[in-house]
């Protein structure tokens, strides 16, 4: 008897899932979001919100280009964006269902069209730069007070590096971050095409490679706060997660975020509906609850990103619209450099060529 | 009829869940990559006649242009065999202790054994990051004991990844071990001493031998799944840890190039088929030798 009570409770779930269907599936990047909202969203509109993470733009593409992947609201950044909407992978954003649309922010606006020139696919969640997150109190220890904690030399000096290894440092794994970067501490443009002088990098990088504990991208957060390493080369609010997270465990690791002087990658992650989502309209319910001046502040303040919603700002704490690591000043603003994708050649010589930096081979 | 459907049954198992996926990773091996959905030409919609005019041989061809491919799968070869080797020398041990172990234990040792199972792998994985970590338990309880000075750099090594290959496979080894063990008639062991042997002789002379198939069927349980693994090295692991599962990732993840990631993953299987029809084999003479 019970068997046949659970059996039809089941069946009358399943059914009724089926029937409204009324959810939505959020793939975002992983610790990028105030969870509170989540539930505040459920609340408020009263659909189910499934939300999923991940820590690296491929793992996102490879599940768009399957196709089927399920998610009705996905996070890419600018170049995967591009080369995404060339694949056919999203559709076109019904603007007449998000009136929050006019929250946005001009200046983010029109960096992001070099990614979606029609600003047709596309919503500026949060943007922020690359650089350099160090655990000030060791770095001085090893490498003495003058250490240069603003400049990529921390990093791709092997005399730094050296000393650098006995207290641990990560990079990201993400070619596309490391060799911009390269390319601007060697003097180059960091969006360069040509696999010529993406190849001068190769030295540099294999130079400091053997002393880099680990390149991944999302530990650091972890490691850093802990005390684990002493610098990571990561993106700038995961590293001012860690700050604050070492802050609130008060165990002695005081961790700083540079951008570094030689330039700085700024990077964009965009909310996008793909072409396949199950449930697009509640998709769009999503994105304009996001764009919602309170709830991106909050999601800020949570997460130590800067966002492209220029009607949060003023519910932005000090601590976020004041600091010149989350918005940038003018002078930094203007040492940022974006990057382009790369086309499938190109991708294998850079993925190749970074393979053979890390393992040797 | 009746034997024919008993026979349709696995073969129909082979087919679907063997035969078919391996026909469809081939076709892809012998596609080209593109940026569509998905994301390699041609597929089945550009009709058979194209289909079959555009596949080539390509992307094998390619493999053995660049070293990093025979490298890692060496690599992963000589990982997965002094992970093998290195779990039976713990395994046996293990077995062996709860085969002579009484009656009333054995139930309780064989629980043990199979206890780590009920946690998830991953979760167990991951706490090795933290027992192996710079500031790990291991580096606190050396330096606490004053056996170390400064913390040992364990963790993204290989060294962890072996560490971590043991552990999540020990059962794997026990088990059969203990299995063949278990059978062993004890007074083979009294009667070889009485002719002579020593103790220790005895083990070498009889216990091992006899305990052959256990071990042979251990070793290619924890091999097997070793070779083309890709969640220990990728968590435990460092940089210089090269593996054709980590191999494998960055062509279908990074490159975006299904297709020679399908070719790397053919070739996997040719080289893990060669072990498996061994320990086919192995198995076959076993229930011969016992009928």
């Amino acid at each position: 008897m019970t068997y046949r009570i659970l059996g039809g409770v089941a069946a009358a779930a399943l059914f009724a899932g089926a029937a409204t269907a009324d959810e939505v599936r959020v793939y975002n990047w992983s610790d990028y979001i105030d969870e509170s909202l989540l539930e505040k969203f459920e609340e408020e509109t009263g659909i189910d919100l499934i939300y999923d993470v991940f820590d690296s733009n491929e793992v996102l593409e490879t599940k768009l280009l399957a196709g089927g992947s399920g998610y009705d609201v996905v996070v890419p950044s600018g170049t995967f964006l591009q080369r995404q909407i060339t694949a056919g992978a999203f559709q076109k954003l019904d603007k007449s269902k998000l009136p929050n649309i006019e929250n946005m922010w001009s200046v983010i606006n029109d960096r992001l069209t070099k990614y979606d020139p029609e600003a047709a696919y596309a919503i500026n969640y949060m943007w922020g730069t690359t650089g350099l997150g160090v655990n000030i109190n060791k770095v001085k220890e090893v490498l003495g007070e003058d250490a240069p904690v603003n400049s990529l030399a921390l990093v791709l000096d092997p005399a730094n590096m050296e000393k650098l290894a006995s207290c641990g440092v990560h990079f990201l794994d993400a070619p596309v971050e490391l060799i911009p970067a390269t390319l601007a501490y060697i003097g180059e443009d960091p969006d360069s095409q040509d696999l010529e002088v993406i190849g001068k990098t190769e030295p540099v990088l294999t130079a400091v490679a053997p002393y880099v504990q680990k390149f991944h991208s999302s530990e650091y957060i972890n490691a850093l706060a802990n005390g684990d390493i002493c610098v990571a080369v990561g993106w700038s609010g995961d590293i001012l997660q860690a700050r604050d997270r070492a802050a609130e465990a008060d165990n002695g690791v005081e961790i700083e975020y540079y951008a570094p002087k030689e330039g700085a990658l700024m990077w964009f992650d965009n909310m996008a509906i793909p072409v396949d989502a199950p449930n697009p309209e509640a998709a769009h319910t999503f994105l304009n609850f996001i764009m919602d001046a309170q709830n991106m502040a909050a999601a800020s303040n949570y997460v130590y990103y800067a966002n492209g919603n220029e009607a949060s700002q003023e519910f932005l704490e000090e601590d976020v619209i004041g600091d010149t690591a989350i918005y940038p000043d003018a002078a930094t603003l203007d040492n940022l450099y974006t990057t382009s994708p790369y086309g499938p050649k190109v991708q294998r010589g850079v993925t190749r060529m970074w393979t053979k930096i890390k393992s040797g081979t | 009829m009746r034997r024919f459907a008993l026979i349709a049954i696995p073969y129909l198992w082979l087919v679907l869940l063997f035969l078919a996926p391996f026909l469809i990773v081939l076709k892809i091996s012998l596609s080209d990559a593109a940026l569509a959905i998905p994301p390699y030409a041609p597929t089945l919609k550009d009709g058979i006649g194209t289909l079959i005019a555009e596949l080539d041989f390509e992307n094998f061809v390619f493999l053995t242009q660049d070293d990093l491919y025979w490298k890692a799968y060496l690599s992963s070869l000589r990982i997965a065999l002094i992970s093998t080797l290195l779990t039976l020398l713990v395994g046996y041990p293990i077995a062996y202790g709860m085969a002579k172990a009484p009656d009333e234990w054995r139930a309780t040792l064989m629980m043990v054994v199979i206890l780590p199972f009920w946690t998830s792998f991953l979760i167990r994985v991951y706490a090795w990051m933290g027992i192996l970590s710079n500031e790990g338990l291991l580096n606190q309880l050396l330096i606490w004991l004053g056996l170390i000075g400064e913390p040992l750099t364990i963790l993204n090594t290989n060294t962890a990844v072996y560490i971590g290959i043991v552990y999540t496979y020990l059962p794997f080894m026990i088990l059969p071990i203990y299995a063949a063990l278990d059978r062993l008639d004890a007074s083979l062991d009294e009667a070889a001493q009485d002719l002579g042997c020593t103790r220790t002789q005895a083990f070498w002379l009889v216990t091992i031998p006899l305990s052959k198939n256990g071990i042979v069927a251990g070793c290619f349980l924890v091999f097997i799944p070793a070779l083309g693994e890709f969640v220990i090295p990728s968590l435990l692991g460092g940089s210089g840890t090269l593996m054709i599962g980590k191999v494998l990732w960055e062509e279908f993840f990074n490159n975006r190039d299904w297709p020679v990631a399908s070719a790397v993953a053919i070739i996997l299987l040719l080289i893990l088929v060669i072990p498996i029809v061994l320990f086919q084999r192995n198995q076959q003479k076993q229930q011969e030798a016992e009928q």
